[in-house]
């Protein structure tokens, strides 16, 4: 097996690359999807702990990350078909009624 | 360098590279299909920890039915192209060099904090199995379980509710 620093490692790079298309996109879905990436960094350094520790509780969080995240991206998407139909666009910088 | 590690290292550098294509590319389509294929290689990657279900619950869940969703609302709203870049020119750089800062960060602190990381333990032959995660699932997490059902229920009719026309 591969030493799990490289597992954390990688991890620690997909949860980057994540957070740094939330900065840079403007796109609400994509950051959207970059979110999911996120979320995905975290469930790699769940299962290469798991392995780690002989635990299997790791893998049923996980298990529940997944549930959870299909929720959040139903509801997401409901808002932004609905964003979209009144502001006919999602780009998030034009989406600014709420700025004071 | 053992065939494990490259192995690891190739699965690592496809995962990478399709990540850096989510953040690049133009258009919110192929966004989508990058981050499938990052999806599918951190499932090889699942099984290769002995997590058989879940690479196969990663698969199916992840890169089969949200993905599908998230292409389905990116061609039916027609928002390929919106708003691809940060306007201002400064924010590029800035949000490069945060990043790399977050990831030297953490790098360090997994290198130097001593009894971080712990030691690989020997494991049973049925780690990961289905039968194994039901158990858990079904006696030690079955709260959880009932609670996460209610969630999905809350979910999808807040979707419902959040898409239905408004009445005139």
């Amino acid at each position: 097996m591969v030493a799990i620093e490289y597992y954390v490692i990688l991890s620690a790079i997909l949860f980057t690359l994540g957070i740094v298309g939330v900065l840079i996109r403007r796109n609400a879905i994509v950051i959207f999807m970059s979110i999911e990436l996120m979320l995905n960094s975290a469930n790699l350094a769940f299962i290469a702990f798991a392995r780690q520790y002989n635990e299997l509780n790791g893998q049923v969080f996980v298990f529940f990350v997944m549930t959870v995240a299909a929720a959040e991206v139903a509801v997401g998407l409901a808002l932004m078909v609905t964003i979209f139909r009144t502001k006919h666009s999602i780009d998030v910088d034009q989406l600014s009624s709420l700025k004071g | 360098m053992s065939l494990n590690l490259i192995f690891f290292l190739l699965l690592a550098l496809i995962a990478v590279l399709s990540a850096v294509g989510l953040l690049a590319s133009r258009s919110a389509l192929y966004s989508a299909l990058y981050l499938i294929i990052n999806f599918a290689t951190v499932a090889v990657m699942y099984l290769t920890l002995h997590a058989p279900f879940i690479a196969i619950v990663q698969i199916t869940v992840y890169a089969g039915a949200i993905m599908v969703l998230f292409l389905f609302v990116i061609m039916l709203l027609g928002a390929e192209h919106i708003g691809s870049l940060h306007p201002q020119r400064w924010f590029l750089p800035l949000a490069l060099v945060l990043g790399i800062l977050l990831l030297a960060e953490a790098i360090i602190i997994i290198f130097t904090q001593p009894n971080l990381l712990p030691e690989a333990q020997v494991i049973s032959s049925d780690f990961g199995s289905p039968k194994a995660i039901g158990e858990l699932l079904f006696n030690q997490y079955l709260l959880p379980f009932e609670a996460t059902s209610i969630l999905l229920l809350v979910a999808m009719i807040g979707a419902i509710v959040l898409t239905k026309p408004e009445k005139k």
